[in-house]
């Protein structure tokens, strides 16, 4: 029997080998170079939307890693928005309230039920379908405009004495944290419950805003101005990314809330009526007793919908935002090194993923009974 | 008995990883018994399915030319769209036998990528298209304007390289597809619309109003057409190159379709008569019969035909021959001497 299961390993590993050198075998019969060397070569392509500042000057490499980095900015964002609606929708799904389960009902039932990349087809197609042109921009909050060429915002320039205020802020938060942990066990001690909230917003708020105003408000904006063809200047949200970052959002939000609706309805009913009947408010049912025993179902599940969220992303390519599969597969175009890239897709992919599975993992041990 | 499935399996699985390469393309092809061509994902006038499924155009048209001449019937094809980042991956790896997909003929794609390129089919060159009321009359008025672009090609670098070289600041919106590039510029997106001035005639005539959209003067690269074919199969390439070249030969020496057998019995021209197989054996040199441009130019007609059909002044296009027209009218279409 070890004899066989040796025998199995050994063809595989020969196979593993047949495969590679065929194929380098291959490549060189094609004059197709292979490894790395064309990352250090000038890569010519026009990027738009990158997070660093890119022009086409720079190397394949760099060009690559603006892909990485949109490809992670969007699968980060999506996740924390994703979570955010998905709870929303499944504590709205188990609602007592009939409208409000239902309509919850219908938003789950259409977004799970149609392929994401239509859905995508749909929002871009919508975005740019129902906005007017630079000429006829929408304009609201005074320097903000929506056209169909993306959303325009003020960009902050920070003049120099800001750190101060960000130094506030930062100070603010640790103070409240600690404030909140002396809160929680003076309650625990003496059972007087402390505005804990209300005092940590007002300091959080109230401290960098002081500090601010203290300096001479160091901070001024920069705003878009049509010009030419064009808003020049400002932040731009563009459609590509808000009609991807919509349909990411809105799809996987309706498997988390799914999630979210098995997990509450796991939680035994006697512990509701046990907490009414103590006159225990409805919120702090659903946020201390429902909501925490309700995880153990939530997160293993939540964090397969992560990790589709993340390879869905790849679907950007369909509608024009420069993701890493966007940008990688224009590198295949022009070098032909497929094997290359394809390669680093699915490592970059699966260290994403691996990671998210990590630290989901670490979440789950934390939430789970402890006998 | 376990033991046995799973040693059988191994075996096949063995078998089939240690096949090495490639045997001969032609081989391949008469084994098969069709030919598998790469074609656009839907070009009016270069390939595109029509009302019955049946692919038309003149990309297909050579590729229906090489089938006749090898295979003796130009119906005998499977056609693969591809995009354009897949166009020559598909034929490098022999998932194609000839990709004839408006690709441009370029150093870089020849000596490294795996293919090799045969004859050039077309002269063209990289325009752009505006909606009229934009009132843009030429590309160097294009700063800070936003284009959009095929993934993939030559296009895109030729855009970054025109922006460069002028000093213009120009977004580029890349898209996948050339369906979906072209429909978010005419949905707004963009301000232009980059690629090759044939394309940009042909996809002007998808628009509900062709009128509205004007091709700007500059033409901004030089964009050789060709089909391509895989790095290292000289008999196949030398196959496709005089096909098409046998193809533009029948234009210069006024063999059509309609007349190719009656000229065939007739002619006294020696020229003519090697061509089309009376005397020698030139298609003996490429491993075919004699009959081999005979049957290509039965099937599609010469150049000249092939080009009307499609592109001609009573098609939707309306391109001019411009720089395709035969070097003895001016342009740069020149056939090889067959003999």
């Amino acid at each position: 029997m070890y004899l066989l299961q040796l025998g199995v390993v050994a063809g595989i590993m020969w196979m593993g080998y047949r495969l590679f050198s065929n194929t380098q075998a291959n490549l060189e019969a094609r004059n197709i170079a292979s490894g790395f060397g064309f990352f250090s070569v000038e890569a010519g392509l026009p990027i738009s939307n990158t997070l660093l500042p890119y022009s086409p000057a720079d190397t394949y490499g760099y060009a690559f890693l603006m892909g990485v980095l949109n490809t992670l900015y969007v699968s980060a964002l999506g996740v924390l928005l994703a979570t955010l609606l998905g709870v929303l929708v499944g504590v709205a799904r188990v609602s007592s309230n009939w409208l409000v389960a239902k309509l919850a009902e219908v938003y789950v039932e259409t977004l799970r039920n149609v392929p994401l990349l239509l859905t995508l087809f749909f929002f871009y197609t919508v975005v740019l379908a129902g906005l007017p042109g630079p000429r006829a921009s929408l304009r609201f909050l005074g320097h903000c405009f929506l056209n169909n060429r993306g959303l325009y915002l003020p960009r902050p320039l920070f003049q120099s004495g800001f750190g101060l205020v960000a130094a506030a802020l930062a100070l603010a938060i640790v103070g409240v944290v600690f404030f909140s942990r002396w809160a929680e066990s003076h309650r625990q001690k003496t059972g007087t419950v402390l505005p804990t909230f209300r005092i940590g917003l007002v300091v959080i708020v109230g401290l960098p805003a002081a500090v601010f105003f203290l300096l001479g408000s160091p901070l001024k904006w920069e705003y878009a101005v049509l010009k030419g063809f064009n808003f020049r200047g400002g932040i731009v949200l563009r459609p590509e990314f808000s009609a991807l970052m919509t349909g990411l959002v809105l799809y996987t939000a309706a498997f988390i809330g799914e999630n979210v609706r098995s997990g509450i309805q796991s939680v035994p009913k006697g512990q509701m009526d046990a907490a009414k009947s103590f006159g225990v408010g409805k919120g702090v049912i659903m946020r201390r007793i429902i909501l925490p025993q309700a995880l153990r179902v939530i997160i293993p599940a939540t964090t397969n919908d992560y990790t589709s969220l993340v390879k869905n992303s790849s679907l950007a390519v369909a509608i024009g935002y420069p993701d890493m599969v966007s940008v990688g597969g224009t590198i295949i175009g022009q070098n032909d090194q497929a094997i290359e890239i394809i390669g680093l897709w699915m490592a970059v992919y699966l260290a994403i993923n691996l990671i998210i599975s990590l630290v989901m993992n670490i979440i789950n041990s934390r939430v789970q009974l402890v006998e | 008995m376990r033991t046995k499935k799973m040693l059988v399996v191994m075996l096949c699985v063995f078998a089939v990883t240690a096949t090495q390469s490639f045997a001969s393309t032609l081989a391949d092809v008469k084994a098969k018994g069709y030919l598998t061509l790469g074609v656009s994902e839907g070009v009016p006038g270069f390939s595109i399915p029509d009302s019955t499924g049946r692919w038309v155009g003149f990309d297909v048209d050579m590729g229906r030319a090489v089938a006749a001449a090898v295979l003796g019937d130009a119906e005998k094809m499977k056609f693969v769209p591809l995009t354009s980042k897949q166009k020559i991956v598909a034929v490098s790896s022999g998932q194609v036998d000839i990709t004839s997909r408006t690709t441009t003929w370029t150093m870089k794609r020849d000596a490294k990528q795996g293919v090799d390129f045969t004859f050039v089919v077309f002269y063209d060159g990289q325009g752009f298209m505006v909606p009229s009321k934009s009132g843009v009359t030429s590309a160097k008025q294009l700063d800070g304007a936003t284009v959009c672009v095929t993934s993939g090609t030559t296009t895109e670098l030729n855009l970054a390289d025109f922006a460069r070289a002028n000093n213009l600041k120009i977004e580029a919106v890349v898209f996948d597809g050339k369906k979906e590039a072209f429909n978010a510029y005419t949905s707004g997106r963009c301000d232009a619309f980059t690629t090759d001035v044939s394309q940009l005639a042909s996809l002007r005539t998808t628009v509900a109003d062709p009128k509205s959209h004007v091709i700007l003067p500059e033409i901004i690269s030089k964009e050789p057409l060709s089909p391509l074919v895989r790095h290292g199969d000289n008999q196949w390439k030398d196959i496709v190159f005089w096909v098409i070249d046998g193809l533009v030969a029948a234009e210069e020496y006024g063999v059509t379709q309609e007349n190719v057998l009656k000229i065939k019995k007739e002619t006294k021209n020696p020229v003519i008569q090697r061509m089309l197989g009376v005397t020698g054996d030139v298609g003996g040199f490429l491993g075919l019969d004699k009959d081999w441009l005979v049957r290509a130019i039965q099937a599609v007609g010469n150049y000249g035909e092939i080009y009307n059909r499609h592109f001609g002044p009573g098609t939707k296009l309306k391109i001019p021959r411009g720089l395709n027209r035969q070097w003895k009218q001016g342009g740069l279409l020149y056939a090889m001497p067959i003999r």
